[in-house]
């Protein structure tokens, strides 16, 4: 049937109703503290706790530090996008999204963005902890920030795209993990490998990473784009 | 008179189970309309097929010149839906709730703003957090943002529901105010004394099929006599 077809954005309203969609975002968390009073203890918690399963030894921690960030970054995620995602489900709002007249490729990128600016807010503050807990200190500040940047982008896609995909299903709490972690696998795998570089000031390994976090999130991005209205229609 | 809804035969699932079993319907421009009948007799469907909500599988439906058995997404800028649910974020205020709403629906700022305060929600209770509202309060938010976004075809579920009296007046005030702007408003409700006062005519559903149409409404509810509280006008 006609219905199923896919349309093609509008670049001009997309981003405006990108925009729109990320200030309603940003508002809502700044209204309701969830992000900042629960995603980011939570967060903190997880780093603290990895620094007692491992080892009172620095030397440990330090060689573990990649890998332990953004382990505590991916499992933060999961609770970010359940709250990201629960308020467009609750009292009819994705009936009103719906109804809107808002392009749903915004839709989808002003929730990736909305999503995305959370996280890089929490990686600066997991960041300052393993600085603070582990005693690890960057030498590729560049990458670093590259690599936090390319990464988050392809976890928010990912992450909106399962998002809206489970949103209304009674197992979308327990479903969304199952879903998210197998397929962000490899930005766990080269956002870690990247970190290393950086930490280790091996930055020439860790750009050829970064190129992969980039082909990812430009690729998620795609699909998020195109993929989203037929999804919200779904959930 | 141009139709602004028509279905013929129209048929549509939820699930595997006919909520509409061969609807016809015809609502021109201008008309305020009742859809009456028991629970679970299809009308909350109707109006959702008409939204572009639920898809319709057979017969024949168009809404505002838009087929929905073809391309029913398209129609749904054209209307608004008021239905059960609020379809506003908790955590947002009352004014955050009504202007992203409007500015979604590419309504202007100034839209927004005197919506609110048609629904007597300016002042305090803009800045009031949606949760915390009682639900006629958050029936009233609902109503400002289809206000602010000014549909050419009204959809109301039960729209009297869970308000107080002077929210009936008000309501009713705006079914007429919107059909003297060139509006049309399709609605359900089972506050039979209140509603056939707005109606200009009456169509009853049961089973997931319409029954009768009584026109004889149409010569005695004119929208004229409907009280309104005083509330400035949008």
């Amino acid at each position: 049937m006609s219905e199923s077809r896919v349309s093609v954005p509008n670049f001009g309203s997309t981003w405006h109703d990108a925009k729109l969609v990320m200030v309603k975002d940003l508002r809502l968390e700044w209204r309701s503290r969830v992000i900042l009073g629960q995603v980011v203890p939570f967060a903190v918690l997880v780093l603290v706790l990895f620094g007692f399963a491992l080892d009172p030894d620095r030397r440990v921690l330090t060689e573990a530090t990649p890998g332990l960030f953004w382990l505590a970054v991916l499992f933060s995620t999961l609770l970010a996008l359940q709250r990201a995602f629960a308020v467009e489900t609750a009292d009819g709002v994705t009936d009103a999204l719906r109804m809107s007249g808002l392009d749903p490729a915004g839709i989808f990128l002003g929730k990736t963005l909305g999503i995305a600016i959370h996280l890089l807010a929490l990686e600066v503050v997991l960041l300052a902890g393993v600085t603070l807990f582990y005693g690890a200190t960057p030498h590729g500040p560049l990458l670093l920030v590259a690599t936090c940047l390319a990464a988050t982008a392809g976890l928010a896609a990912v992450g909106s795209i399962f998002g809206v995909l489970s949103s209304s299903l009674r197992v979308r709490d327990t479903l969304l993990p199952l879903l998210l972690l197998p397929t962000v696998a490899p930005v766990l795998i080269a956002a870690s490998q990247a970190f290393a570089a950086a930490y280790a000031d091996a930055s020439g390994d860790g750009w050829r990473w970064f190129g992969l976090l980039a082909v990812f999130a430009l690729l998620y991005l795609a699909i998020g784009i195109f993929a989203f209205e037929p999804l919200l229609e779904e959930s | 008179m141009e139709s602004v809804v028509s279905f013929r035969g129209a048929i549509c699932l939820l699930g595997r189970f006919p909520a509409l079993a061969g609807v016809d319907l015809d609502v021109r421009a201008g008309e305020i309309v009742l859809l009456q009948g028991p629970n679970g007799a299809g009308k909350t469907t109707v109006l959702r097929a008409c939204a572009g909500l639920v898809p319709v599988v057979d017969g024949e439906a168009s809404v505002l010149g838009f087929d929905l058995k073809t391309d029913r997404r398209a129609v749904r800028a054209q209307v608004g839906l008021l239905g059960h649910d609020s379809g506003l974020y908790d955590d947002l205020t009352v004014a955050d709730n009504v202007r992203f709403w409007a500015k979604a629906g590419r309504a202007r700022p100034a839209d927004a703003d005197a919506a609110m305060a048609r629904l007597g929600l300016d002042g305090r209770l803009s800045s009031v957090a949606v949760a915390r509202l009682s639900a006629g309060q958050r029936r009233r938010v609902s109503l400002a943002v289809l206000v602010a976004r000014r549909p050419r075809l009204w959809l109301l579920d039960e729209p009297h529901a869970a308000l107080d009296q002077a929210g009936r007046d008000l309501i009713d005030g705006l079914m007429a105010d919107a059909v003297a702007a060139g509006a049309t408003v399709l609605f359900a409700s089972h506050e039979l004394d209140r509603a056939e006062a707005v109606a200009h005519r009456t169509v009853m559903l049961v089973g997931g099929l319409n029954t009768t149409t009584d026109w004889s409404l149409a010569a005695t509810s004119s929208p004229a006599p409907v009280s309104v509280p005083e509330v400035p006008v949008v």
